[in-house]
């Protein structure tokens, strides 16, 4: 993993004495509200329905155990003892006091962590594939460059002050597991003719009140030109994107008005002119950068046990059937770790939880943890013949969940139970759904499933992307929760259909029971998956479970 | 046309130190009860103890008019939004919910 250099620390440290002044000022009443603002989201810290709220950066997803560790100490020192996994990979704390948000910095700062850029109008927190350096269908692990990007966006003098956020996403795979096409920029790893690794550029995809896929911008991209390229997309985008309307201020509407073409012959100007200027320097730091991710050494081992284990345990078969996948090495899973307990609040851990977690990560998981943009904790690297033992602690921990990937591992942003700007609740929604399915027993026989739960527009919850999306909203003054179907956040990124009217909170989780069980019904066979059978059936075969009364009003 | 009524509303914000939902007072003290808060009847007062609020930059944040209804013990949240920063989130049992009790 990459460690701070001193160049980083001094940054990170100054960032926060700088951070530690500015709330002294607004706290004795030198600043105005209107003053502190820009100050605060530039540092993470944003203010909410019942308390601040502080959005801690975790780049590309990827902690060591010390960070993990560090992360419930603030929980329990400054917080109420847990925290919050976001879908950008993110770690947000709910109830910090002003007061205490530098010492909380300071904190991070001591585990080469910040807060830096997770707000405000420049290059976010860079995410990537949550399997990065494990998977078996990968290229290449994304995270080098992942982090030559975070550090050549970080502070950035021409990116300070975009038209709106920016967020990038990289991945290294075949499969795309880091929604690369609903991002301002997508890297997606590829090979060309003669098998030499680059990235194929999409741009102006991006979620939100106008949803839209990514387009490809440059199918093949040799890896020294990444930064400059990057850059000139960007430096393309802060002159081109409006800025007097932020609902048309994302490179997604400036690509969508100005037209593919147009951007990039703009972009393979500006790149012309500022490639020259790139001497090298990236690259020789790219190497460095890549000799931190250098692979753990791999062990190799019998699995007998394993196999054994899984014979003699049939809770331990059903969790190891859905929360393990494909390693790249002989004889290690990839293990992801459910923060979608039934009945729980999707993606947040007890200090408690991450202590374990970092545990299990420093005893067999090679000192690695991953946060999911769905909102999970991974172990990356865990060789099979630890498989038992590292079960029994997450059963110990509430962590066992066996759930990855079913209908009850439902992505849910904070929505109105905290966030400034919802317009109804996500968590009680996800809680029933996931309750429900439980009760009936169900999810394991409906298999891969994708719920998303965004509690407003901006689908902070990927509510577009969800095989089953909802959408909650403010009709009339009563929350009201519209369902779209047949997203997909992969590789063959499709931005789901709104079905018609929506729930009441009280209709929803029937709703959505009338729909999964309809599917039960409708599918070939147990190998066809929801998205498989709504992509053969159409909407109308769905509409017509989703609302029956009205199917038997038409047929009248 | 008849003119337009007006919704009652209360004055709210969050505490600067805290974060947390307050309401103002008719004695102007910020109050973590909206119960205790003064309810405005009248359009014109109501901007003018927006503007009053507004002025004490170093107590709160982010002050605005809410609607209100008046209620047996005091002025009371007419839409969810408001109720929920009456009492906290649904998921934990934090916030006003617990503090208050």
């Amino acid at each position: 993993m990459y460690q701070y250099n001193d160049f980083d620390e001094a940054f990170v440290r100054s960032r926060v004495a700088q951070f530690r002044g500015q709330v002294e000022r607004r706290i004795a009443g030198a600043l105005t509200e209107e003053e502190f603002k820009p100050l605060r989201l530039m540092n993470g810290l944003y203010l909410q329905l019942h308390a601040y709220m502080l959005r801690v950066a975790v780049p590309y997803g990827t902690l060591n155990p010390a960070q993990m560790r560090q992360l419930a100490y603030i929980a329990d020192r400054w917080d109420k003892g847990y925290g919050h996994f976001t879908t950008r990979q993110n770690i947000q704390y709910n109830w910090p006091k002003l007061r205490d948000v530098p010492d909380m910095l300071d904190a991070l700062a001591d585990v080469g962590m910040h807060a830096i850029q997770t707000s405000g109008n420049t290059i976010r927190n860079v995410t990537a594939d949550h399997f990065a350096g494990a998977a078996a269908d990968e290229i290449e692990d994304p995270r080098p460059v992942a982090e030559l990007l975070r550090q050549w966006s970080t502070d950035h003098p021409e990116f300070q002050f975009l038209p709106r956020k920016f967020k990038i996403a990289v991945s290294g795979a075949v499969h795309d597991r880091a929604v690369t096409k609903a991002h301002d920029i997508g890297l997606r790893m590829v090979r060309d003719a003669g098998g030499a690794p680059g990235y194929e550029v999409i741009v102006g995809g991006g979620l939100g009140r106008t949803p839209m896929v990514g387009k490809v911008l440059r199918e093949f991209l040799p890896k020294a030109d990444l930064l400059p390229y990057v850059e000139a997309i960007v430096s393309v985008y802060n002159l081109l994107g409006r800025r007097d309307n932020k609902y048309k201020a994302r490179i997604k509407i400036t690509v969508h008005e100005n037209g593919l073409e147009k951007i990039q012959e703009l972009v393979e100007q500006r790149f012309a002119a500022i490639r020259t200027g790139f001497t090298g320097h990236d690259q020789e730091l790219l190497k460095d950068i890549e000799a931190a991710f250098a692979p753990p050494a791999f062990v190799s081992k019998s699995t007998d046990g394993y196999e054994a284990a899984r014979l003699a345990n049939p809770a331990f078969r059903s969790w190891t059937d859905t929360n393990l996948d494909d390693h790249k090495a002989d004889g290690y899973a990839i293990v992801s770790i459910s923060l979608k307990k039934h009945g729980g609040t999707p993606g947040d851990a007890t200090s408690r939880q991450m202590r374990a977690m970092a545990d299990l990560a420093e005893a067999f998981g090679h000192g690695e943890l991953r946060i999911s943009h769905e909102q999970n904790v991974i172990l990356p690297h865990v060789h099979k013949s630890d498989l038992p033992e590292v079960y029994a602690a997450l059963r110990k921990a509430d962590l066992a969940t066996a759930n990855i990937g079913l209908a009850s591992d439902i992505i849910a942003c904070p929505g109105m139970d905290y966030c400034a700007l919802a317009t109804a609740r996500s968590i009680p929604i996800a809680q029933q759904i996931a309750t429900r399915f439980d009760a009936l027993n169900i999810e394991h026989e409906v298999g891969a499933l994708k719920i998303k739960i965004s509690g407003c527009i901006n689908a902070c919850g990927h509510h577009h992307v969800g095989h089953i999306g909802i959408l909650g909203l403010d009709r009339a003054g009563v929350e009201n929760y519209q369902i779209t179907l047949g997203g997909d956040g992969t590789e063959t990124t499709v931005i789901g259909e709104r079905t018609g009217p929506g729930f009441g909170a009280d209709e929803i989780v029937p709703a959505i029971e009338r729909l999964v069980k309809g599917y039960l019904r409708l599918r070939k066979d147990a190998d066809e998956t929801f998205l498989q059978a709504y992509r053969r059936l159409g909407m109308d075969a769905f509409k017509a479970i989703l609302y029956p009364a009205e199917d038997k009003k038409h047929a009248a | 046309m008849m003119a337009r009524t007006f919704t009652p509303k209360v004055v709210t914000a969050n505490a600067l130190l805290e974060g947390d939902a307050v309401w103002l007072t008719e004695d102007n003290r910020w109050t973590r009860n909206m119960a205790e808060a003064e309810l405005l009847t009248d359009e014109a007062h109501a901007d003018l103890r927006l503007l009053e609020a507004q002025a004490r930059a170093h107590e709160i944040a982010g002050a605005y008019l809410a609607n209100a209804a008046p209620g047996a013990q005091g002025p009371e949240p007419t839409h969810f939004r408001e109720a929920f920063r009456t009492r906290g989130p649904s998921n934990y049992a934090h916030g006003k919910q617990t503090e208050q009790s």
